[in-house]
């Protein structure tokens, strides 16, 4: 936890001081809890990347490779021939400053430089000096400068301090995103050995065991083994969810995280409750064993790599088509990167609801299905049977995810399920959910400890708002559709607004389910004896 | 610093326009029409050249943001002009953000008041309402110049003009969009002074720009209110370098000059500088696409030609540890 308590934290001056961003100097040593610690040796070596060395962003000599300037040139304009976006995003900001209240991290930190606009200004001022016209000519007057050694250890800072959530987009009058900007800022940094080892031991854990935390194939099997155990406590019905079985109808894709730790592993209790229920004809694999994909953060070729083993495990399993968990990044890749990436997919077949025989055309050449729009299509053809006053405990809200609300649009799918599996239901302010939802402040990889105090400040927006709905509305439980949601909005809201749990929302769809055969329900999922009903309190 | 220098390098500017347009017919004739000439030659050219580069450039990934439900299930209203599932859902959101800036219009304003422990947003249109002030009276203003460009005067020039006199304020008559893209460019103006993040993000060339528009906008004021110049005469000077038979500008005023150097100057300006945005809005690939991701593959031309960790070679690494746990392999 950060060292500063939420009282300090919150004396923000959102006014930038009176002298110029151009002469950076940041002092790692003073902003400890701000930054992320560097890739472990081993995990550069294991995927190939270059300029692998122990090093530490406090040192003064961060042992870059000899013509480190000509790489970095090099490869921005080999980026600038590749990304249109690049291109248009460097050329056309008019620094109108409409974004720049809008970052997360601006608002949690008052670091002028995280105004995205900024942010970006730390490239574009390189881009103008070296590859336009009026910066060659005119150098500083027209926004360039020069790139040293400082101005990279400030892109290393900054841009490890943006999580990619693309808020800033929704409000620039050209779109410009940010999280377009910092993927190619990274992609310069992976070229001189500047990365982070949050991002770069994930990736490298996902290629050799197929998910980020390097779960090996036998402990998979007990990891799901040992979720159906304690739900059989809970509900009575032993579930024997089909690992790597071939012919399956449908291949079921998550984020490891939902069979790694609580309180994801409630969610993924819930995903195989409703497939018990329904009878789905599935398959979890132990090889494709992680949805989530930490090369988005990192760089394309990696993002490729980690993301190939999905297709492939389908086409070796034969299945017709692929269903996906409550992840957010790992439906950016699905959505938006997998079938340019891996496609075509023409060995499976579009996406069909073998329950209620719809068809999911909105998935007609990638052929996979996110489980909100299967739920939601399941309850609204009153195909679950549903208690929802097991979940009256709960006076719950939704916390958007970044990626699917800003790069899907999956808005009303996961609202619809949740009115369907609880009465007390409650919005956060309007500025702060659908497209205008704040960053839970540890996607992107920024997830980590060493770099709590700066995610403390970036999740101020959307602690605040969570606060607001637990003062207002008594809510106690706060619900999302990604899995670093899970991991990084408990210490959030424990810090901000404490006394609101975070759960998936197939964990509330879980506790709701009527399933065939079982005992009546005591507790939830959690093993949290449940609320007595209604006329039960009244007799009592 | 910035807003000095950008400020001394436009007066200088209009000075020595004016000096030069009192320095004999040579300098004249190089003033009213030589410069203007390289200055639209650079503005089309250079505008060719960068929309031609840019649209060269690939597309490697469909990147819209969306902001608004996605087409998913039929009974699931998706919102086509937020997030747009085909063709015309995009142009109809591009037709948004070009003409009325529609994602300007979302701008908030946020206020921490730690006493209260308490983040606010506050809905803050002022930027909206100038810039769409600004931009719209420029764009009328242009077309208005049509009248100097063409003989006879198009019907459609005398309609706007006496849409935008419809007051009837002043001889000549004041137009309101004169007022307009004065009152729009003062107040962007003034956010770069007074708000401070806008002062902490502003280079140079973002006062440039604006005391270059100001500086045209001031001197079109004082020749139609204060010179009050001939109007026949301005028209003859353009319709010579129009029809490509140029001759020296005779009794236009001093002021013409000004106008000119500093319209050429915007001009020359435009395809080095950030005022790209105007073409640039419709190549930006987070609005011009669909969000039809999972309807249609879209294609990388660069996709590299890479593999990920094959099952193979995954089942040979893990084979002890799968064979005890009871997997089903596929090469015992």
């Amino acid at each position: 936890m950060a060292e500063k308590t939420p009282q300090e934290l919150i004396q923000i001056d959102l006014t930038p001081p009176p002298r110029k961003w151009m002469n950076p100097a940041v002092d790692f040593e003073a902003r400890r809890g701000t930054w992320s610690y560097p890739t472990a040796v081993k995990n550069l070596v294991y995927m190939g990347m270059p300029n692998p060395r122990e090093w530490s962003p406090t040192d003064a000599d961060w042992k870059l490779p000899e013509n480190w300037r000509q790489i970095i040139h090099d490869g921005f304009k080999d980026l600038l021939k590749k990304y249109r976006s690049l291109e248009i995003f460097m050329d056309i900001c008019v620094r109108c400053g409409a974004c720049a209240d809008k970052c997360h991290f601006f608002i949690g930190s008052g670091d002028p430089k995280n105004m995205p606009v900024l942010r970006a200004e730390l490239l574009r001022s390189i881009y103008r000096q070296d590859f336009t016209t009026a910066g060659r000519i005119f150098g500083s007057l027209a926004g360039g400068r020069e790139l040293t050694e400082e101005v990279l250890k400030e892109w290393y800072y900054y841009f490890f301090q943006c999580t990619e959530c693309r808020r800033c987009s929704v409000y620039c009058p050209y779109g410009i995103d940010t999280a377009e900007v910092t993927m190619m800022a990274r992609e310069l940094m992976n070229l001189v050995g500047l990365n982070i080892n949050w991002i770069l031991e994930p990736v490298a854990n996902c290629q050799r065991t197929g998910n980020h935390l390097g779960i090996q194939p036998h402990t998979y099997k007990d990891n799901v083994e040992f979720i159906c155990d304690e739900l059989e406590d809970v509900t009575g019905i032993k579930l024997d969810p089909p690992i790597n079985r071939k012919g399956a109808e449908i291949l079921f894709v998550i984020p490891s995280a939902d069979y790694f730790a609580d309180p994801g592993t409630y969610t993924f209790a819930g995903y195989l409750m409703l497939f018990k229920h329904i009878g789905l004809d599935y398959t979890l694999s132990s090889y494709a064993s992680d949805g989530g994909n930490f090369g988005l953060f990192n760089s394309v070729e990696n993002m490729k790599k980690l993301n190939w083993k999905i297709y492939h495990e389908a086409k070796r399993l034969g299945v017709k088509w692929i269903l996906g968990g409550e992840c957010g990044h790992m439906w950016r890749v699905m959505h938006q990167y997998m079938d340019t990436m891996n496609g075509p997919a023409d060995f499976l077949e579009m996406p069909k609801s073998p329950i209620t025989g719809t068809v999911f055309d909105n998935a007609k050449s990638t052929k996979m299905t996110h489980i909100c729009e299967f739920t939601s299509d399941l309850i609204r053809h009153n195909k679950l049977k549903l208690d929802k006053s097991r979940n009256d405990q709960f006076r719950v809200t939704f916390h958007d995810s970044c990626n699917p609300s800003r790069a899907m649009g999956l808005l009303e799918e996961p609202r619809y399920v949740l009115k369907s599996v609880c009465n007390n239901f409650f919005e956060m302010p309007e500025n702060t959910i659908r497209e205008h939802t704040f960053c839970c402040a540890g996607g992107a990889g920024l997830g980590n400890d060493e770099n709590m105090e700066m995610r403390m400040r970036g999740g101020l927006p959307r602690g605040n708002a969570v606060k607001w709905v637990r003062d207002h509305n008594g809510v106690n439980r706060l619900t999302c559709i990604c899995a670093i949601d899970r991991a990084t909005l408990p210490p959030l809201v424990e810090y901000w607004s404490p006394g609101v749990d975070v759960s998936g929302i197939h964990e509330l769809v879980g506790n709701a389910l009527i399933m065939d055969g079982e005992n009546e329900r005591t507790t939830d999922l959690r093993g949290v004896p449940a609320q007595p009903k209604k006329e039960e309190q009244d007799d009592a | 610093m910035g807003a000095l220098i950008s400020l001394v390098a436009v007066v200088g500017l209009a000075l020595l326009a004016a000096v030069g347009a009192t320095a004999g017919d040579g300098l004249r004739f190089v003033l009213g029409v030589i410069i203007p000439g390289i200055a639209f030659a650079v503005f089309l050219g250079g505008i060719v050249f960068r929309v031609l580069h840019w649209a060269r450039s690939p597309v490697p990934f469909r990147i819209p943001t969306t902001t608004g439900q996605e087409k998913s299930l039929p009974w699931i209203r998706n919102n086509e002009l937020e997030n747009p599932s085909g063709l015309l859902g995009v142009i109809g959101r591009m037709a948004l953000e070009v003409l009325a800036f529609r994602s300007l219009f979302r701008n908030t304003r946020v206020e921490v008041m730690p006493e209260k422990e308490k983040v606010n947003y506050i809905a803050d249109k002022a930027l909206w309402a100038a810039a769409l002030a600004f931009h719209w009276a420029m764009f009328i203003i242009i077309l208005r110049h049509f009248r100097f460009f063409v003989e006879p005067v198009p019907a459609w020039v005398e309609k706007l003009q006496s849409v935008d006199g419809f007051f009837q304020v002043g001889l000549p008559v004041y137009y309101i969009t004169t007022f307009l893209m004065v009152v729009g460019l003062a107040y962007l103006l003034a956010r770069r002074f007074f708000d401070g993040k806008i002062r902490y993000i502003s280079l140079p060339t973002d006062y440039f720009a604006l005391y270059l528009l100001l500086g045209i906008a001031l001197t079109g004021i004082l020749m139609r209110h204060v010179e009050k110049v001939d109007v026949v005469q301005v028209k003859a000077a353009i319709a010579g370098w129009a029809s490509f038979q140029p001759a020296p500008p005779v009794g236009v005023g001093l002021w013409y000059f000004v106008h000119v150097a500093l319209v050429s100057m915007l001009l020359v300006y435009f395809p080095f500088s950030k005022l790209l945005h105007a073409p640039g809005v419709f190549l930006s690939p987070t609005r011009n696409l669909a969000n039809s991701n999972r309807i249609r593959r879209h294609i990388n031309p660069w996709n590299p030609d890479i593999q990920g960790h094959s099952y193979a070679e995954w089942e040979d690494e893990f084979r002890d540890k799968l064979k005890a746990s009871g997997y089903a392999l596929e090469k015992e």
